[in-house]
């Protein structure tokens, strides 16, 4: 998509530099002059605040291993050394253990505003594909990391997590004690776990960098769901009405983590991590974190290993196939009365699993989650796909400039900011 | 360049691009397996073999779990109620109808006999480890007079038999021996 304008340097050095490293330009291109749909709502600050929730978590993350030991017998202490004696060290563990939690939080209203507003379909289809991948790499960071402090939760977490591999036929066993590094979870499963809860972060950050790319190159999609086709009409500068907007949010967000940090550091973890690691002895009812309680209940609604496992990996490629199984030409909800419908109800069914998670493995539960976890595909694999074939759509404004007049009168919000037609400052033709 | 060889024709030049290939897609893997490798239990691992339990202390109906391979290993001195209520147990009522006893061949049927210790059917030592993901089971819980596994509700009865849940298999007997009357010598 083009932009508002193309950086030109004044500057004497400004314009030797970018003869030679034309990286000014780039960040003006993606970051300034960057064309963004003028209807955008908040739940397009999300991006935004996972952005700087990764930096946030790989800076903390970086600062506590500066402390923390990552051997069987010292990882429980040495998490305590941090609570207790290291400066600050409580602030910092606590924004690390919470950051987490933040960080699912926002990718999960994120992929629901995606959802929503058909985000994924064509042609942002690949953008939509890397998304699902940051969200296993994030998983599968988030569950290493738990790991590390060696509580019970910790320990039997991952005995449990890593299990999942046994149920494969013929590999399974090796590839589980592979993981292990032994024959069962270990000192030398912990020294692995770390460093890989060190590596995935860095890989999740570059492939934010192609999810980024894959944005910028089709374009934002909007609450309408209709394309940029005037970009001076539809359309405002990243810089500064997106860049600020976005800060205003991320704002807000900072005050409702700090509220956790501060005022309930634990309530979203587990008080069984606060005893060290006993291999002898599971605790009574072990619970994985809150983000990963929908998928543990479609495991556990399964009577059967491999199934469960498989099915709990379903619930995720699912996603990936997403693009496919809507066959909508229209892309927002908003204008699909019964789809609308039935996303609310799925986002209903995600809670119920998510509850339903937290649970003990015993009946009712069991019953309750079979029906929550059926209703999860069929969502994605029978209702989608008829109801988007099927469905009569509500007629689309003919643009996003329109639909943005159509809610009140008065100028067009950010016309102030309508960039030149060519080169020099984005900012100030009023 | 040979001018006289016909574009569409494989060439000698064409095999040595295939032979050159070859030698790096070998060398690659050569060098990718050390890799992978180095995350296989290493020689202290690999090392940790047995362990011994003096069985004169544990009274009759009583558990005991010892740690073997980082594993708990559960040794149970059973009552006479339970050996008989394991016993009563029909072949068809079992899910898993193999024994899952490493010191029997192991297409042995899960029967009492083929569970417990040769000749000492009060002793019963199982890998205290639930077939489904790894938790321990709780003795003397669940169902079926054995053990419950409170991560996803598998109950096993008083021969370690899975008997409800998701655990696909029979608690694992290790292999073990008796060096005497008292004394077991586990792996």
């Amino acid at each position: 998509m083009e932009g508002h304008s193309v950086y030109q340097p004044k500057s004497g050095v400004a314009k030797w530099f970018e003869d030679r490293l034309p990286i000014v330009g780039l960040v003006h291109a993606s970051a300034v002059a960057y064309p963004v749909p003028r209807n955008l709502n908040y739940f397009w600050t999300f991006g935004g605040i996972l952005t700087v929730m990764l930096v946030a978590q790989i800076l903390t993350g970086v600062v506590l291993a500066m402390h923390y030991v990552p051997d069987s017998t010292l990882a429980f202490a040495s998490v305590e050394k941090i609570m207790r004696d290291v400066n600050y060290g409580w602030l910092l563990r606590y924004m690390h253990a919470n950051g987490a939690s933040m960080f699912f939080i926002a990718v999960y209203i994120h992929m629901f505003r995606g959802l929503y507003y058909g985000s994924y379909q064509a042609p942002r289809e690949v953008l939509w594909i890397l998304g699902v991948l940051i969200l296993l790499l994030m998983m599968a960071t988030a569950f290493m990391g738990y790991v590390l402090p060696w509580g019970q939760m910790s320990f039997w977490g991952a005995t449990v997590i890593t299990n999942l591999f046994s149920a494969f036929p013929l590999v399974g066993p090796s590839i589980v004690t592979w993981l292990w590094g032994g024959f069962s979870v270990g000192d030398p499963t912990l020294n692995r776990f770390f460093a890989l809860h060190y590596l995935l972060p860095f890989m999740i950050a570059g492939v934010v960098g192609l999810h980024i790319w894959a944005l910028h190159h089709v374009g934002q999609n909007n609450p309408t769901g209709v394309e940029v086709k005037d970009i001076r009409k539809d359309t405002v500068p990243f810089t500064p009405y997106a860049t600020l907007k976005d800060s205003f949010a991320m704002v807000c967000f900072f005050i409702f983590f700090a509220w956790f940090i501060f005022y309930l550091p634990n309530f979203l973890g587990h008080a069984d991590n606060y005893t060290e690691a006993n291999p002898l002895v599971t605790p009574a009812h072990i619970v994985p974190e809150w983000y990963f309680l929908p998928f543990y209940a479609i495991l556990r609604a399964v009577p059967s290993k491999l199934g469960g496992v498989l099915l709990m990996f379903g619930a995720i490629a699912v996603l990936l196939f997403l693009p496919w199984l809507d066959g909508s030409k229209v892309r927002s909800a908003n204008y699909r009365p019964i789809y609308r419908i039935f996303f609310f109800l799925l986002v209903a069914d995600c809670i119920y699993l998510g509850w339903i998670g937290s649970k003990p493995a015993i009946s009712p539960y069991v019953g309750l989650s079979q029906l929550a976890a059926a209703y999860y595909f069929l969502h994605f694999l029978v209702i989608l796909p008829i109801v988007s074939r099927l469905e009569t759509p509500k007629p689309l404004p003919a643009s996003i400039a329109d639909s943005v007049l159509a809610n009140g009168s008065g100028p067009l919000p950010g016309q102030p900011g309508l960039a030149p037609l060519v080169g020099g400052s984005t900012h100030g033709q009023v | 360049m040979t001018a006289t060889h016909d574009a569409q024709e494989p060439t000698r030049r064409d095999m040595l691009f295939l032979a050159t290939g070859a030698a790096a897609a070998v060398g690659a893997g050569f060098l990718a397996w050390p890799f992978v490798a180095q995350m296989n239990p290493d020689a202290s691992e690999l090392a940790l073999s047995s362990t011994e339990l003096d069985l004169s202390q544990i009274a009759e109906g009583q558990v005991v779990t010892i740690k073997w391979r980082g594993k708990p290993v559960f040794v149970w001195n059973r009552a006479k109620d339970q050996i008989e209520k394991a016993k009563e147990v029909k072949l068809e009522e079992l899910i898993d109808p193999l024994a899952r006893n490493e010191n029997l061949e192991p297409d042995a049927p899960a029967t009492d006999a083929n569970r417990a210790a040769k000749d000492k059917e009060n002793w019963l030592v199982v890998v205290g480890v639930c077939t489904h993901l790894g938790c321990v089971p709780i003795a003397n819980s669940g169902d079926f007079g054995g053990w419950l596994c409170p991560c996803h509700g598998s109950h096993y009865d008083g021969a370690g038999r899975i008997r409800r849940g998701p655990a696909p298999q029979n608690l694992d007997v290790p292999p073990y021996a008796f060096e005497s009357d008292t004394k077991i010598k586990i792996g």
